[in-house]
């Protein structure tokens, strides 16, 4: 078996802020092989995004990371500047949440997209805006010569979330970061830019790290999912695992939280009770203790470890044999 | 209007700003008289038959008439001529004074506005004892010793000047860094420097265009300050502020002579400063004015 593209082993970010040092992220490990897709969801604040940006090298100065991230051979944990810059963009991509702010407004769509191959390789400015025009179409914008002459606020926002992919895949990465690419869309919209990340991502056959919220756009979308809660992955597995066979409180009380056909009428829509947990002050042992309707006392002992639950699928939770499983 | 299927060429952010520009009424009439006066310094001297240090002592002091329209000084020298003459010169030190303290404002401005920490502190700190130090004295020594050539004068005002536009590009590359587009240039992988110039500094053109036509008011006024005070230009090149002191004395006999060139200053410092806030309000890109 070769290496996977992506390794990480005990990721830990905190941020020390004036009220006191911040764990975003504690004890995340995952793997990713090439061409694999791997969701990511929790709620906000449960650290996804921060995972994503620390391995990109992109958090401010107050965070110190620590762990390791092997990434072809380099860590990216403290990896120096130069060498991470040669990295951005041209072997890992990245997608933004909110295409409004994430395109410079004064220069047109394609010469930022033409910007970005630029900034690896040297191309001559004709060629570089002739090759804009071709992502923009692989990326599905009509009228691709046209649109590249255009300002970011003269396109929609589907429109701008898909240059944004072009920008990302320009230099033809084989890891694509997208953090919440949909979250800023109209639900209309949503469905196709995440047809047009699958489609480029079977094009440059590139791993996907998709960080969302959205356990609809998970089940579409990804290989494996990852849960996260309070800066620690609570459970992980396939798509089917997770969402068929959840092992964890706090995966089956978000999975229930979701409305379905077989919602009553009338009936009240299913949500967690409490709220999540500040990483100024977690809870001892358990981080979804107080909220979790099988919690015991020994739960507030220790933070229970990832369990085995079957093969490619762990639980970071001590009574995951006493849930019983109910399909959804 | 609009079409709908967007088959209508991409207004531009700067056809849009020039289109709000045309619509300031005060900025037109700026734009024009700065024009009409830069014109007249250009070519007013060629067109008199008079040279600019011609000494003609039969006519000293002569008011004005249809050979010298605006009189002639105690040595008989045209005074149209060395008007526009001393405009010109005075023009010419205010333009390099505004070239020399972007060039330098913008530079260290967006350094310390990127950079932020010790870079920061150096040059805020650099700005603040520039602010505190009476100009003016700085201007006293500085001006005696390099200012006698118009260039001189020009590098010690943009020394002293630069201040006003390095604090405005700091502000707003503090405030663009921040912008999540900044970040995503960065995901990309461009360099700080590309960063800076390519992607936050487009972002201040606005501001500091604005600052710079302001600067050029400012850069007229001192200039003629210092050399109305002996310390500037020296004689025989004119320059408004030579022309006025030089005629100082005769404030009560002929008002016309200190009036003219004072009136000149006067006039360019208000078109510049209409100019200036006809261009803020165009340049505005939050503006919705189209």
């Amino acid at each position: 078996m070769t290496a996977p593209l992506l390794s990480v082993t005990d990721l830990r970010v905190t941020f020390a802020t004036d009220a006191g040092t911040v764990s975003a992220v504690t004890g995340v490990s995952f793997d990713l092989d090439r061409g694999e897709s791997l969701a990511v969801v929790g709620e906000s604040g449960s650290g996804k995004t921060v995972t994503a940006m620390s391995m990109m090298g992109l958090l401010d100065r107050s965070a110190t990371v620590s762990g390791s991230a092997v990434f072809e051979g380099n860590d990216l944990v403290g990896l120096d500047e130069p060498t991470m810059r040669t990295l951005r963009g041209r072997r890992i991509g990245m997608i933004f949440q909110d295409p409004m702010t994430a395109l410079n407004p004064v220069f047109t769509v394609g010469a930022q997209i033409a910007e970005a191959l630029r900034a690896h390789a040297k191309v001559k400015r004709g060629t570089a805006h002739a090759r804009a025009v071709e992502l923009l179409e692989l990326v599905g914008v009509p009228e691709p010569h046209r649109r590249a002459r255009q300002y970011p606020h003269e396109f929609s926002g589907g429109m701008r979330q898909r240059a944004m992919i072009a920008m990302a895949i320009s230099n033809d990465p084989v890891l694509l970061i997208a953090d919440e690419p949909t979250t800023a869309l109209d639900v209309t919209v949503q469905a196709q830019v995440m047809e047009v990340i699958r489609r480029v991502q079977t094009v440059t056959s590139s791993a996907l790290l998709l960080i969302t919220h959205d356990l609809g756009l998970v089940a579409g979308s990804a290989d494996r999912v990852q849960v996260m809660y309070a800066g620690r992955i609570v459970e992980q597995g396939s798509v089917d695992d997770v969402f068929y066979r959840p092992r964890n409180p706090y995966t089956s009380a978000l999975l229930r939280s979701i409305p379905s056909r077989a919602t009553q009428p009338g009936s009240r829509l299913s949500s967690i009770a409490g709220s999540p947990p500040s990483l100024l002050r977690l809870p001892e042992g358990c981080a979804f203790k107080p909220r979790c309707e099988y919690a015991e006392d020994l739960c507030g002992e220790r933070v229970p470890d990832l369990e085995f639950v079957e093969p490619g699928h762990e639980t970071r939770c001590r009574r995951h044999r006493d849930i019983p499983v109910v399909a959804t | 209007m609009a079409e709908i299927d967007g088959t209508e060429a991409p207004r531009s952010f700067a056809r849009l700003a020039f289109a709000r520009f045309l619509r300031h009424r005060l900025a037109l009439v700026g734009a024009l008289g700065l024009l009409l006066l830069v014109l007249a310094f250009f070519t007013g001297p060629s067109l008199s038959p008079h040279a600019f240090d011609a000494v003609d002592i039969a006519n000293r002091l002569a008011g004005p008439s249809a050979s010298h329209p605006f009189g002639t000084d105690e040595i008989g020298r045209d005074l149209f001529v060395r008007t526009m003459l001393g405009g010109q010169y005075s023009f010419r030190v205010a333009l390099l004074v505004a070239f020399l303290a972007t060039a330098l404002g913008t530079v260290l401005g967006a350094v310390a506005g990127y950079f932020g920490r010790a870079v920061d502190v150096a040059v805020s700190q650099l700005i603040n004892i520039l602010l505190i130090v009476p100009s003016f004295i700085v201007l006293a020594v500085f001006a005696n010793r390099f200012g006698a050539s118009p260039t001189g004068i020009a590098i010690v005002l943009a020394a002293l000047l630069w201040t006003r536009i390095a604090r405005i590009v700091r502000g707003v590359v503090m405030q663009y860094k921040e912008q999540e587009f900044v970040l995503a240039a960065r995901a990309v992988g461009a360099r700080p420097a590309r960063i800076v110039a390519r992607h936050i500094l487009p972002n201040v053109l606005g501001s500091v265009l604005v600052e710079v036509t302001l600067l050029l008011g400012t850069a007229i006024v001192l200039e003629s300050t210092l050399s109305f005070l002996g310390l500037g230009v020296r004689p025989p090149i004119p320059t408004l502020g030579n022309l006025i002191q030089q005629s100082k004395g005769a404030i009560d006999d002929e008002p016309l002579r200190v009036l003219l060139p004072g009136f000149i200053v006067v006039f360019f410092v208000l078109c510049v400063n209409f100019l200036g806030d006809g261009l803020r309000d165009a340049l505005d890109p939050r503006s919705r004015r189209a």
